[in-house]
């Protein structure tokens, strides 16, 4: 394989990490922010996605307008599991759990098949592309010139996002839902109801991983509705590839960089196994074994600590 | 300004571990007063500052603060009325965040919290003005994070946050228990500092009868879910560790009061 071949796979690799990334930003969220292991986030990605992609074939609706339904109709996911587990008090993963298995039907639902494609649809991408020059024109390929707006576009969404949630959690509320996710009891002594904090919390992660569902949907040219499958833990392995390659990092918005850079280099090291040869589908057991080990680290370093002062 | 009327707990009612904690308990506090309580594990003391501050709900009986009914108020319905310090250092504090965002999550205690920044400037000097009184070094640490902390600078943080937004009521529950004895001692000591510099009314659970003598100007004893000792004033100053271990053993009908009681 030529040199051009392997930039251009990476270049590809990291078109489809800057789309994904918001989705590591939204399992961010809850995951690390809220201390929550939210599992609807599974749902709520192919809800977006499916809600995206049906609005815009069957409803010939503007592409961005369908991203701003996508990111209410993933709140409202947020919304049901945050009421399961707050008012109800089922347990986070169950309530999760709950929410992704009913929004399996519901996606079913939303498209009236198992997938949409976006064929001959304009989607933001090919809206902003037929804003450039052509390929030709430029001298370039067709699918580099798709990689390229793919990218300008995952940049520009992601630098809103982390600029939106920067300033949200610096704010009376934002700090409040920081810190439930630390220590509830000091919360609720302060006077906040961390019921709310929690249900907000999740309302704005399943908002955030919808609208990943509908741009990943929009770049890749279809919707299906077992898109979410493994969602959770591709939002883990880039939390945790940009945790441990920028662990120095403490500035909020530079730690969320981090996570996008994680979401990156995931997509790289995928493309990089399926040109060694991996089969297509032995990658989701890959990315669960590297977000296992990963989030294993402290344990096995302190065992090591204990074993050497056990030694002394 | 505090009333509570004939409380009555039971925790995991009919079940085998089913256990009455409080049984008719009725105490009246006045403005400005600052109330030791001691008792036996079990007697009921943790059990009733959580009902104050609404962790748990009465079965039976009232609560009122100055005059208003907060039997039913959620907890953090009533956090506006409340300094809190409990008896672990990691639970006054958000271990993950910085101090002095700590403080400013304490400084809004009870308020309405909008999308203005969490934290201004003017705060900050305010917050440096505060720590430098506690005299742990901490006006020069505003933004480090506070799991970096020891036990006893938590503690006396957590007292300051507590106690930034004047509240009706200070509630510490067995708030140096965690502490080793000369860091004990001083959170003990800036607690009253806070306590007369403010003049607020606070009820103090302590384990340490020598503690709850010097500290306060009315001192109850606790004995399975009542109040079976209430002192102040000169009768209480006077008093030695000896006096309740007898009214202690008195009421528990000879039983031997609890060791860390006898060691104190």
């Amino acid at each position: 394989m030529s040199i051009m071949g392997i930039v251009m796979a990476i270049f590809g690799a990291a078109s489809q990490g800057l789309t994904w990334a918001i989705l590591a930003l939204g399992v961010y969220l809850t995951f690390r922010i809220l201390n929550f292991a939210d599992m609807s986030c599974e749902g709520s990605f192919a809800l977006g996605g499916s809600i995206s992609a049906v609005l815009m074939v069957n409803h010939q609706w503007n592409p961005f307008i369908t991203l701003l339904i996508a990111i209410l109709a993933g709140m409202a996911a947020g919304f049901v599991t945050g009421f399961l587990h707050t008012k109800l008090k089922i347990p986070a993963i169950l309530s999760g759990i709950l929410t992704m298995i009913g929004l399996y039907s519901i996606n079913l639902r939303v498209m009236g098949q198992a997938n949409t494609s976006l064929i001959g649809q304009n989607t933001i991408i090919s809206i902003f592309k037929g804003l450039l020059p052509e390929a030709k024109a430029l001298g370039i390929k067709d699918s580099t010139l798709q990689t390229w707006v793919t990218m300008g576009v995952g940049l520009v969404c992601i630098l809103g996002v982390i600029a939106i949630l920067y300033w949200f959690f610096g704010t009376e509320i934002g700090c409040c839902i920081r810190a439930t996710g630390n220590n509830e009891n000091m919360v609720r002594a302060q006077g906040v109801n961390t019921d709310k904090m929690k249900i907000l919390g999740l309302i704005l992660s399943n908002g955030l991983i919808a609208l990943a569902g509908a741009l990943v949907t929009q770049s890749q040219g279809y919707a299906d509705v077992s898109m979410g499958v493994g969602a959770i833990v591709i939002g883990l392995a880039s939390i945790v590839i940009g945790e441990v390659i920028l662990h120095k990092v403490k500035n909020f918005a530079a730690k969320l960089m981090s996570i996008v850079i994680g979401s990156i280099i995931y997509r790289i090291i995928i493309a990089i196994v399926l040109q060694i040869g991996m089969d297509t589908n032995d990658l989701k057991l890959l990315t669960a074994v590297v977000v296992a080990l990963a989030l294993s680290v402290p344990v096995l370093k302190k065992k090591k600590g204990t074993l050497r002062r056990e030694g002394n | 300004m505090l009333k509570m009327t004939n409380i009555y707990k039971t925790f995991n009612p009919d079940t085998v571990n089913e256990k009455q904690v409080l049984k008719g308990l009725n105490l009246e506090l006045e403005d400005g007063d600052f109330v030791s309580v001691i008792g036996g594990n079990g007697a009921g003391k943790s059990t009733m500052l959580n009902m104050i501050a609404g962790v748990h709900y009465p079965d039976l009986g009232s609560i009122t603060l100055d005059g208003e009914d907060i039997t039913k108020l959620p907890e953090h319905g009533r956090a506006k009325y409340l300094g809190r310090v409990f008896q672990d250092p990691m639970m006054g504090t958000a271990a993950n965040m910085e101090i002095e965002e700590n403080l400013a999550l304490a400084y809004r205690r009870g308020q309405k919290r909008g999308l203005s920044w969490g934290i201004t400037k003017e705060e900050k000097e305010l917050y440096v003005e505060n720590l430098k009184m506690l005299d742990l070094g901490l006006e020069s640490r505003l933004s480090s994070k506070v799991g970096l902390l020891s036990g006893g600078q938590r503690q006396a943080l957590t007292l300051l946050m507590a106690t930034l937004k004047q509240p009706k009521l200070l509630l510490l529950d067995e708030h140096t228990a965690a502490l080793d004895p000369k860091t004990a001692s001083k959170v003990l000591e800036l607690s009253e500092q806070i306590i007369n510099a403010n003049s607020l009314t606070a009820l103090m659970v302590t384990h340490n009868m020598k503690n709850a003598i010097q500290y306060g100007n009315r001192l109850i004893m606790m004995y399975e879910g009542r109040i079976i000792y209430d002192v102040s004033g000169e009768t209480k100053k006077s008093l030695h560790v000896s006096d309740l271990l007898e009214k202690f053993e008195k009421a528990s009908g000879g039983e031997f009061a609890n060791d860390r009681m006898i060691l104190s």
